[in-house]
């Protein structure tokens, strides 16, 4: 066989095997995800949820986050923008999957300030301020007690909640759920019931709005 | 300029074979990068970025050496290849923990410590196109010195 034959041989060969893995990768990610989501439909939003948005929405983001996920700080600007692009067509609803150290601590704060009426402000204040205390190497979820009281939260009774065994059955619950749904890496997103399987801002938005095509 | 023919026929085909293999290795690091971002969906960070810079002309650079072979080729490809190898070794590093974190350049996007995958446990996609780096100097040094006249 001629060398050059060879090269273009062997170029084929990579290229197809490239082609072939994409399409069972692909689709086996779509079937997989997909089907989980409509197994485990219930799992999807529980009563206990905390919700942004009109109730009246007809396309619902479910989103599991981590408070101490970078991507999950990244993708929060850009979720309030869809909803403010479509008043009163989106509702978010959060749930946690606390995979990053000290993340379950952080989702206990968030429920505990719930309870004060202060849990999108707290969120808030936990992205803004994450590079603090969940850098990678040395997360310090403690240093977040320094900004809590910008939000003039009664930190006392914030404390006292943390406690609370409904608060730990709920982050459970929902953890529970993450890993029924296969959701590996915050943030995971359902559109609606539908997996958010290529992930990106362009898949997120293309999904969200086939969705808002599909409702309204 | 024919010192790319010379030694016996045996050593021009264990010379191509040495930079053919070069060429598989850019070949499956780069294809494989493509597909863990395009397939899979894993979105690469700035580091992994620069490395994708110093492999893909690889693919071409060996490719035109090997249809007519060139002993310049490995001049051309090693700054690239090293290049890529001290950026791979970089990110490797950051990616163990090793360097601390504060010290990287990523600001925006994806952080560069990332988990996406771990082959049998250990094997993340920096420490992969670290191995592809060095296999890839490997093969030239040794092509280097046998085209060494």
């Amino acid at each position: 066989m001629k060398k050059t034959h060879i090269v273009v041989i062997s170029a084929l060969l990579l290229l197809m095997l490239f082609v072939l893995g994409s399409f069972l990768v692909k689709g086996k990610q779509q079937d997989s995800l997909s089907a989980l989501a409509r197994k485990n439909a219930e799992a999807l939003v529980r009563d206990h949820s905390q919700t942004a948005g009109s109730p009246d929405a007809k396309v619902v983001i479910v989103e599991f986050m981590d408070p101490g996920c970078e991507t999950c700080r990244a993708f929060d600007p850009f979720i309030k923008q869809m909803m403010a692009a479509y008043p009163g067509k989106i509702r978010l609803v959060i749930r946690y999957a606390p995979l990053h150290h000290g993340a379950d601590f952080m989702c206990a704060v968030l429920e505990a300030a719930r309870k004060q009426g202060k849990y999108w402000e707290t969120l808030q204040l936990m992205y803004d301020t994450q590079p603090q205390w969940a850098d990678h190497h040395n997360p310090q979820p403690d240093r977040i007690w320094q900004y809590l009281p910008r939000l003039g939260l009664d930190l006392k009774k914030l404390k006292k909640d943390l406690d609370d065994p409904a608060i730990s059955r709920l982050i459970a619950q929902d953890m529970a759920d993450a890993r029924a749904l296969d959701v590996r890496k915050t943030p995971g997103f359902f559109v609606n019931g539908k997996p958010l399987v290529r992930f990106g801002y362009e898949q997120l938005q293309a999904l969200i709005e086939g969705e808002l095509r599909a409702n309204y | 300029m024919t010192n790319n023919k010379i030694g016996t026929d045996h050593g021009a085909n264990r010379n191509w074979t040495i930079l053919f293999l070069c060429w598989i290795v850019a070949s499956v690091a780069t294809l494989g990068s493509l597909f863990f971002s395009e397939v899979m969906g894993f979105a690469p960070c700035v580091l992994c970025w620069y490395q994708r810079i110093c492999i893909y002309p690889l693919v071409l650079i060996f490719g035109v050496g090997l249809f007519s072979f060139d002993a310049g080729v490995v001049k051309y490809s090693l700054p690239l290849a090293i290049t890529g190898w001290c950026i791979a070794l970089y990110h490797t590093l950051l990616y163990q923990g090793v360097i601390p974190k504060s010290i990287q350049p990523c600001s925006e996007g994806v952080p560069c410590t990332e988990k996406y995958i771990e082959l049998l446990g250990f094997l993340s996609i920096p420490l992969l196109s670290f191995l592809a780096f060095t296999a890839i100097i490997a093969l030239l040094y040794l092509l280097r010195r046998r085209l060494a006249p």
